[in-house]
């Protein structure tokens, strides 16, 4: 790794005024992501801001309106959670089935869904229940906020605060995982939600995307029967090694017909 | 620790430390004055290296010295050697195209040594890479096998022509040919034995330093037989004499065969300690092991069984092409040929064979031993054509293996690819296997599975290996540049304490524990009292290492050998302070006895006397230090039959190994619970070739798509299920503790019967035909939607 400057601030202010008089800041998380990226030279930041200090981004709250996360949450801690297990039960099992054991015990939600790795799990949720992403500066609708690989709607030194999920009728997450790094090769989120039913699908593209057919389908009937002959097109989803396109087609509409039975 | 006696399940002694951290690796030590090594290397499968320029590079902070291809051919370093001269089927030499530690005017697969910089710390070095900047041509490469020997293909060496390395071939072509004639069936089959990638779990790495006042260099590495690498280095390489050298293998996390070779990185550090007078230390990162360490497999098959109507075995015939890479690794050329077609008669009394083996030159990471070497591959032509025959010919497939076994008083068997097996009883071991397996109630979980929309298979494979590596006049007749002997030490301190010196290297296989465990046996002296030492040219007796499962059978028949001389000497020993004949003096637990009599005189009191001896017999020597060298005066045969079963899902193609069964003969058994490890890991790691592993490259670039662990899929405990092991035993008649080796077996058998179960699930939609290893689910779906 290259020498860079390291920040260990108390409050999100202070993290944002370090990330924005750096060169090249970085925030970081549990580091699960942007450790590895500094240690093979791929990313070269000046100043690394370490959120690891600020109390505010932690912890899981949990009333009426939904299940709030702070940013710096890991996923062992919403796995572990008896909260978000009996208010969103697909919730606390996606968080308990990241990565591995360290994984879960490092990496946190905010690092997750700013980092959105096309392949990452927690775009699929929060999509899939129509969460709120909040920041220091503003709050964005899931729907709104993963722009494509890599890409999110964060600007230059944003940092987020936390993510809130509206609690859904039913929802699960079916994960087919990549075999290699057990990242989700094709996950999907289904949910029954107050607003109609939701299909999130992760893995499969170059991004979260939904599915609207299978959305319309299940809002008629909610059954695996009724995703079951949709099939989404191959053309724009990834294509690598481990699954074709058209493999990859085929497994969004199995994933999606294992989540609908499911969730009940 | 008291007292064991062999066959007990004892605790590996080695384990403690490994499990606490108290290991000593090669990255662990702590040289004075140390510098530390980055290798430039290669972004290119096939380049000409038109110009380095050095100079920004070596004006960067910490720099001590950069090297690149052109210094090391002006100092005329010596090129890596292949020590296996294979001769082709006209009776020439194999090709032997140059290897350079560091390329000089070429690049021949990504991952190639372009330079080496050597800095104050290791970040130094590598910033100041980075500065260099190398003008590369780029040239068409050669990465697919399949193509390598097309006339049309871009050339590896201009020196192997045609990418050929050697057309080779074993067995006698026209009586298999006659035989096929009178056929009533015969199978074909096409196979891809896929490239894999070792992961040892502790990357390559090593420390040279350099004594000015004595120069002397010691180099401290990776390896699975220090003294050969001192061997190769200073015989053929570095031109250092053997005694100014000084190589030590310390604690040392996994090999599987990647360890024994010489490779660029340490031979460099070797010689350039003495050029810059200082240490010099370089870990590979994980990144490189994958570009770099000798990757294993990769062949490409076709081949045809002749039976009659009953389905005996009439004739068998094979051509592989065989990958080696883009330059020869130190065993590269005895893998594809005398270690694999060998075994090509399996367990079955296939009365002639044939097989036809070109190994090609490709613009990729050299390939040489891995796990069985050359053994796995044979297997998985065997086993697999053997299955579908039997599925062709409508027969079970385990009733078709019994009806060709080698009987068990056939032995000693010759078989028609050049080796004769010494012991074994097959029959036994498939009898087991199929009661461990409940092989009779197949029929029934098939129906289960098809009712809940799943496809049930079951695969057998009943290997056989030469292990016990080697006989030296019978590997030097075949072309090997060594003999594979071992050696042994058994130094008794005069407290009556013991240390074993032993040429094999243990880097996971427990000889901690086994080889104090068959000397405690032996000399009747507890295990807390004997310390095993190895790993060190300085402190053990020459040494050939540990691959090959020779342990044991090798090394361990040396530490006996050794022990019969302590016993000998001590009865010298002992009948003088009884003052007794020596021919009436017996050993016995430990203590030296007077027949007839209850005179007793313990092991541990002749020791001591024959430190001190102020009593002590006239003509002997003092002292209790024996030294045993061992020459096997055969291979050792271990067999035996799996049985595994699987469950597909049709609908996402994964396949989950629901049942696993090893029945193996290791001849007799020292410490069952290392046996155990041994035969889990390699089963895992069989599992890992037949479901999981594959070192893809991109076809155009040569870059190799699965370098990392995000890409390469290493198998994991879940992967498996809990094995269900058992054991036949005939011993091995031509060693002394009658053992044959364990360490391979697993990885041998495991992708023919994973691949066999595969098949036979996926017969049931007519798919059995359309798969390859690694089956991955993407694999297994499309070969079951494929029309
Ligand atoms: C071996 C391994 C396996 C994994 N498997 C999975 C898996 O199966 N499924 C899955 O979904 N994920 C997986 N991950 C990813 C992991 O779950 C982490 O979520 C991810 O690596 C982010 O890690 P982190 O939270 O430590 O963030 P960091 O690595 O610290 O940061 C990641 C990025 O997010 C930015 N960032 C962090 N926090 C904030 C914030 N509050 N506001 C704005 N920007 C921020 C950082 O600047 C950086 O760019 C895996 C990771 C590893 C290493």
């Amino acid at each position: 790794m290259y020498d860079f400057a390291y920040h260990k601030p108390k409050s999100v202010a202070d993290a944002s005024a370090a990330v924005k008089k750096a060169s090249e800041g970085k925030l970081m998380a549990g580091g699960m992501t942007l450790i590895p990226t500094i240690k093979q030279r791929l990313a070269r930041p000046s100043d690394v801001v370490d959120l690891g200090g600020i109390g505010d981004l932690k912890g899981i709250k949990v009333d009426a309106s939904g299940v709030t996360i702070g940013a710096m949450t890991k996923h062992a801690e919403v796995a572990a959670s008896a909260d978000v297990a009996k208010a969103i039960p697909a919730l606390a099992k996606l968080a308990a089935n990241i990565g591995d054991a360290q994984v879960r015990n490092r990496g946190t939600i905010g690092g997750s869904v700013a980092n959105n790795d096309p392949a990452a799990d927690y775009p699929a949720a929060l999509v899939g229940l129509g969460a709120t992403v909040h920041t220091n500066e503003r709050k964005i609708a899931a729907d709104d906020f993963f722009k494509g690989m890599f890409e999110t709607a964060l600007k230059d030194g944003e940092i987020i605060t936390a993510v809130s999920f509206p609690v859904a009728k039913k929802a699960a997450y079916m994960k087919f995982p990549n075999p290699a790094s057990r990242y989700a090769m094709v996950g999907v989120f289904v949910a029954d939600t107050a607003g109609g039913a939701r299909v999130a699908v992760t893995g499969a593209g170059p991004g979260v995307f939904r599915v609207k057919d299978m959305e319309a389908a299940l809002g008629k009937g909610w059954s695996a029967d009724a995703v079951a002959g949709i099939k989404v097109p191959a053309g724009g989803l990834n294509n690598d090694i481990h699954a074709s396109r058209e493999y990859r087609a085929h497994l969004v509409t199995v994933m999606a017909k294992r989540a609908v039975a499911a969730a009940g | 620790m008291g007292n064991v006696k062999i066959g007990e399940r004892v605790q590996r002694k080695e384990d403690r430390r490994f499990l606490t951290g108290s290991g000593r690796y090669v990255d662990d030590l702590q040289l004075a004055r140390v510098t530390y090594a980055y290798f430039l290397r290669s972004p290119h499968a096939h380049a000409k290296i038109r110009k380095i320029d050095t100079s920004k590079a070596a004006a960067s902070v910490g720099v001590v010295q950069i090297f690149t291809g052109k210094d090391v051919a002006e100092a005329k370093v010596g090129g890596l050697i292949c020590g296996w001269v294979v001769k082709d089927k006209h009776g020439n030499p194999h090709k032997a195209p140059a290897h350079p530690a560091m390329a000089a005017d070429t690049v021949r697969h990504v991952g190639d040594t372009v330079a080496m910089v050597i800095a104050a710390t290791a970040d130094q070095a590598r910033d100041a890479a980075e500065k260099i900047e190398v003008d590369y041509e780029v040239l068409p490469a050669q990465i697919n096998l399949a193509g390598a020997l097309d006339p049309k293909a871009p050339q590896v060496h201009a020196d192997a022509p045609g990418n050929l390395c050697y057309d080779w071939e074993l067995g006698d072509k026209a009586a298999v040919d006659a035989a096929f004639a009178k056929a009533a069936h015969v199978t074909k089959l096409d196979l891809v034995n896929n490239r894999l990638v070792p992961n040892a779990m502790e990357p390559r790495a090593a420390a040279a330093e350099y004594d000015r006042g004595t120069g002397n260099y010691t180099l401290y590495t990776t390896s699975q037989n220090p003294h050969v690498a001192r061997l190769v280095l200073s015989a053929f390489v570095l031109g250092i004499p053997e005694h100014k050298l000084r190589v030590i293998a310390p604690d040392v996390g996994g090999g599987f065969g990647s360890k024994i070779f010489i490779y660029p990185e340490e031979t460099m550090l070797t010689w350039a300690a003495g050029k810059i007078g200082r240490s010099i230390k370089w870990t590979a990162e994980r990144s490189e092991s994958f570009m770099t360490d000798a990757h294993g497999r990769d062949h490409v098959t076709h081949a045809e069984l002749a039976l009659d109507a009953k389905g005996k075995i009439l004739a068998f015939k094979v051509d592989t092409i065989a990958n080696l890479g883009a330059y020869l690794s130190t065993f590269a050329t005895a893998v594809p040929t005398y270690l694999y077609a060998t075994l090509l008669a399996g367990q079955y009394t296939t009365p002639v064979i044939y097989c036809n083996v070109r190994a090609a030159f490709t613009h990729t990471t050299p390939v040489d031993a891995y796990r069985g070497a050359g053994r796995p591959e044979a297997t998985y032509v065997v086993e697999s054509i053997v299955s579908k025959a039997a599925r062709e010919m409508k027969i079970d497939s385990a009733e078709l293996r019994r009806r060709n076994y080698i009987a068990k008083d056939a032995f000693p068997y010759q078989t028609p690819v050049a080796l004769t097996y010494d012991s074994g009883n097959y029959a036994p071991i498939l009898d087991q296997a199929m009661k461990l397996a409940d092989y009779a109630g197949i029929d029934a979980r098939k129906a289960a599975a098809k009712a809940k929309g799943k496809l049930r298979g079951i695969g057998v494979c009943s290997y056989i290996e030469a292990c016990g590596i080697a006989p030296s006049a019978v590997v030097g007749s075949l072309g090997a540049g060594v003999g594979l002997w071992e050696s042994a030490q058994l130094k008794f301190n005069p407290t009556g304490n013991l240390q074993i010196l032993t040429g094999s290297h243990s880097h996971g296989q427990g000889h901690e524990t086994t080889f104090a465990q068959i000397v405690s046996d032996k000399l009747g002296i507890p295990l807390d009292q004997i310390e095993v030492v190895h790993g060190d040219t300085d402190k053990v007796p020459f040494g050939m290492g540990t691959y090959g499962s020779r342990s044991l059978p090798v090394g361990g028949s040396a530490i006996m050998k050794a022990a019969d001389k302590i016993i000998a000497k001590g009865k010298k020993v002992a009948a003088h302070l009884m003052e007794a004949a020596e021919a009436d003096i017996v050993f016995e637990n430990g203590t030296f006895k007077v027949t007839g009599t209850d005179k007793a005189v313990p092991l541990g009191q002749a020791v001591f006397a024959a430190y001190v001896p102020h009593n002590y017999p006239a003509d002997l020597e003092p002292g209790m230090d024996e030294n045993a060298f061992y020459d096997p005066s055969n291979f050792t045969y271990p067999s035996g039959t799996q049985i595994c079963e699987v469950e597909v899902d049709p609908d996402t193609g994964v396949v989950d190994i629901v049942n696993f069964v090893a029945v193996d003969d290791f001849g007799n058994i020292v410490n069952p619970m290392v046996v155990e490890g041994q035969v889990h890991g390699g089963i895992v790691q069989g599992v890992g070739q037949a479901l999981l592993e594959n070192a893809a490259y991109d076809e155009k670039t040569g870059q190799l798509i699965s370098g990392s662990y995000m890409d390469y899929t290493m198998p994991r405990a879940d992967d498996v299920p809990s094995f269900k092991l058992g054991y036949e035993v005939t011993p091995c008649p031509h060693n002394p503790l009658g053992v044959k080796g364990c360490g391979e077996a697993g990885a041998i058998a495991a992708p023919a019967a994973v691949m066999n179960a595969v098949r036979d699930a996926l017969a049931a939609v007519g798919a059995q035909d359309r798969i390859e290893m690694p089956a991955t689910p993407q694999r297994v779906w499309a070969a079951i939607n494929a029309h």
